[in-house]
């Protein structure tokens, strides 16, 4: 089990194994997107109360779903780095970043641009959008953390800190936004419940749910691929597979 | 004339009447085992191992830029090796003494002095954290030939005494193992005298000293190991 | 067997406040910095009484939050510098406890003026004699769990040059519960309702913040000093 473990962990070994795992994350998540995309903006009826608007759902949703999951996932591979001192989990940890922040900035734009039908105002004060504009700048604090540091192991490590302190915090600052906007009476709509959800509605956005995370999972798989490389430059299976020579072996 | 080890037994004896040999342990072996860490791309040192037994030095020698200061830093726990382990008597390094005593007594380039607090202030911080009798200060200060300036705020100090200072910070630590990081930068032959003179009461009571040095050590009769650093840079 | 984890304590505090002593701008710099953030509002915005005794909580929460903020870079980096930190991680004692003797004495010299002051500066918003007792009482709570989250990102940023903006960045989307918890605390007290509910919210954060900071800090503060 343990070998098993490591020999995965093993950069080359994963370079390899991730290389031929990504078609079979993509093309099932473009086909699940496609299909989702069908069903919620084509077969799903509309919203008796919010008419067509409230099909961007089924973008926003799926988004701000990831945006919580790959901070998430981040946190934890960055902790398995820190406290086994596995470099692969801080290669996830930090391709993670960007593709969790590139999530929220969506998340952010399709309920910013559900907002306007429904509130008549692009942004709103809304708990929702708030955490998920909060989450936004805790990614963009753990980049900036990782690229202050020159040594790269020293980037890992006291990016993972931060990590870990961040997804401490995400409940809590969650918690807070709710308790702050319940004082507020504001508009606040409720967005999705779903148990009175219809079905045609909701099948579409399960599917798409499932397409956005083997999205993820695939665009995640390529970039530690490229950030396994970009650390392994110096070692000879590395410079193997940039000179084109095929066959990579262990180094 | 006031020896070092009678700075000790002078601590021992007023610390809380424990028997004199307490804080002697016996055995201290110090060794690194499969030590490796690269910097980048640069390998400082790969599967690299030492030994040095109690009263014995090791001298680390080599160029600039060889990873000298990076071990004696491993070795203090302050940097983690990417392999291997440095054991102090068999068990980990890392592990502190739960007893509360110094395991090390780390000098590197920083003499760890605050700049606004004077000489015998700076230096009784470190006597409180490790146990040394705040009232035999003025004794450690006249060894340390500081006593002039003992009454003077850090900042003014040179480069010389604040390196004094530090020595005296080691000595009071009553550490086993002494880390030296170029012990002899900015000393005048003086200071060299008395870091060399302790170096050997240190040694010649079963101490053991990690040593970073471009030039000579006087280390009297002391079984002494170099390790040459920079081959495999 | 020397030092017990109380004494070490004691020695650690002790010292910080004594360096903090000699060197008066470091202490008066947060608490004038403060007195100048509240004092920003009125002239920017308005200076009619009922105006701004609506803004004084949250005015007086940011300009703390701020001033916490900005003195939290020196929390570590004296240290990480002239070597005190070597020594203070090779010592066989437990560094979280190190740690949380600093960030106390780092709270007792930016954070406690600052909480003095405050009241002073909610006469100059008009807001009510009761509701300055809560304003008072939430900063003296909520100030505390700042100094310890930034305890974290200032271990982070100790041993980097460029480390002012990057730590406010880092630092205060951590700090926003509080924030509003302790807003919100003065203004409910502030439209006479009962401030209770957010004031044990405010401290069961402390008590989160005292007993996981520390050891995050501490092993940030590893990785910095590395």
């Amino acid at each position: 089990m343990w070998t098993w473990f490591f020999q995965l962990a093993s950069p080359p070994h994963f370079y390899r194994m991730a290389a031929s795992l990504v078609p079979w994350l993509l093309w099932p998540a473009l086909l699940l997107i496609l299909v989702g995309a069908w069903g919620g903006l084509v077969l799903a009826p509309a919203d008796y109360q919010q008419g067509e608007g409230y099909r961007i759902i089924y973008v926003h949703v799926p988004s701000s779903y990831l945006s919580m999951m790959v901070y998430v996932t981040m946190a934890v591979a960055a902790g398995i780095g820190l406290i086994w001192r596995i470099k692969l989990a801080h290669a996830v940890a930090a391709s993670c970043a960007p593709v969790g922040a590139t999530f929220t900035a969506a998340a952010l734009i399709t309920g910013m641009l559900w907002g306007k039908p429904m509130w008549g105002t692009y942004w709103q004060w809304e708990p929702r959008l708030t955490s998920e504009l909060i989450l936004l700048f805790l990614y963009f604090g753990y980049m900036s953390l990782r690229s202050a540091f020159n040594d790269l192991n020293q980037s890992d490590r006291a990016s993972a800190v931060l990590a870990l302190a961040g997804v401490v915090n995400v409940p809590i600052i969650h918690f807070s936004v709710l308790w702050w906007a319940g004082l507020h009476q504001g508009p606040s709509i409720s967005k999705i419940d779903a148990p009175s959800i219809a079905f045609a509605m909701l099948w579409p956005l399960l599917v798409m749910i499932l397409g956005f995370t083997l999205f993820f999972l695939g665009i995640l798989a390529m970039r530690v691929r490229g950030e396994v490389l970009e650390r392994e430059f110096h070692s000879r299976w590395a410079q193997d597979v940039l000179r084109g020579v095929s066959r990579v072996e262990a180094a | 004339m006031i020896t070092f080890n009678n700075l000790f037994q002078k601590r021992i004896l007023v610390q809380d009447g424990a028997p004199p040999g307490w804080r002697f342990r016996e055995v201290e072996l110090l060794t690194g085992t499969g030590l490796t860490l690269w910097r980048g791309a640069n390998c400082l040192f790969d599967k690299l191992s030492f030994s040095a037994a109690p009263g014995g030095a090791l001298l680390i020698r080599g160029p600039n830029g060889s990873g000298k200061t990076t071990l004696l830093r491993v070795i203090a726990g302050l940097t983690l090796p990417e392999e291997g382990e440095v054991h102090g008597n068999g068990a980990p390094l890392s592990r502190r003494d739960e007893s509360g005593r110094h395991v090390m007594a780390y000098c590197g380039h920083a003499t760890a002095l605050k700049p606004d607090l004077t000489t015998l202030e700076n230096l009784r911080f470190f006597a409180r954290l490790s146990g040394y009798p705040t009232d035999s200060l003025g004794e450690l200060l006249a060894a340390s030939g500081l006593v002039a300036c003992a009454d003077l705020p850090a900042r003014v100090l040179s480069a010389g005494q604040k390196r004094r200072a530090a020595f005296a910070r080691v000595l009071m630590s009553g550490a086993r193992l002494w880390l030296l990081d170029e012990p002899q930068t900015n000393l005048d032959s003086a200071g060299r005298q008395f870091l060399e003179r302790m170096l050997q009461e240190h040694l010649a009571t079963s101490g053991t000293a990690v040593i970073v040095a471009h030039q000579a050590v006087d280390l009297g009769s002391a079984p002494t190991a170099v390790l040459q650093m920079g081959e495999t840079a | 067997m020397n030092l017990g984890l109380g004494g070490l304590f004691w020695v650690v505090l002790q010292r910080d406040l004594m360096v903090a002593m000699r060197r008066w701008s470091d202490i008066c710099n947060p608490v004038i910095f403060f007195v100048l953030v509240v004092a920003l509002f009125p002239l920017a915005l308005n200076p009619r009484a009922e105006f701004l005794r609506a803004l004084a909580p949250g005015v007086l929460w940011i300009a703390a939050l701020l001033a916490a903020l900005l003195s939290l870079n020196q929390l570590f980096r004296a240290d990480i510098e002239d070597g005190t930190m070597e020594q203070l991680l090779t010592l066989p004692y437990p560094l979280g406890l190190v740690i949380l003797a600093k960030t106390l004495a780092h709270w007792l010299v930016t954070g406690l003026p600052v909480v003095v002051v405050a009241p002073m500066l909610a006469i100059t918003y008009h807001l009510p004699a009761d509701a300055i007792g809560i304003l008072l009482l939430s900063l003296l709570i909520g100030t505390p769990t700042l100094s310890l989250l930034g305890s974290i990102g200032a271990a982070l940023t100790a041993g980097l040059r460029q480390s002012g903006v990057l730590l406010a960045l880092m630092v205060g989307p951590l700090m926003l519960p509080v924030l509003m918890l302790g807003a919100r605390a003065t203004d409910i007290a502030l439209s006479g309702d009962d401030p209770t509910g957010p004031l044990y919210l405010l401290g069961a954060l402390l008590a989160l913040a005292l007993s996981l900071a520390p050891p995050a800090a501490a092993m940030a503060i590893r990785i910095s000093a590395d």
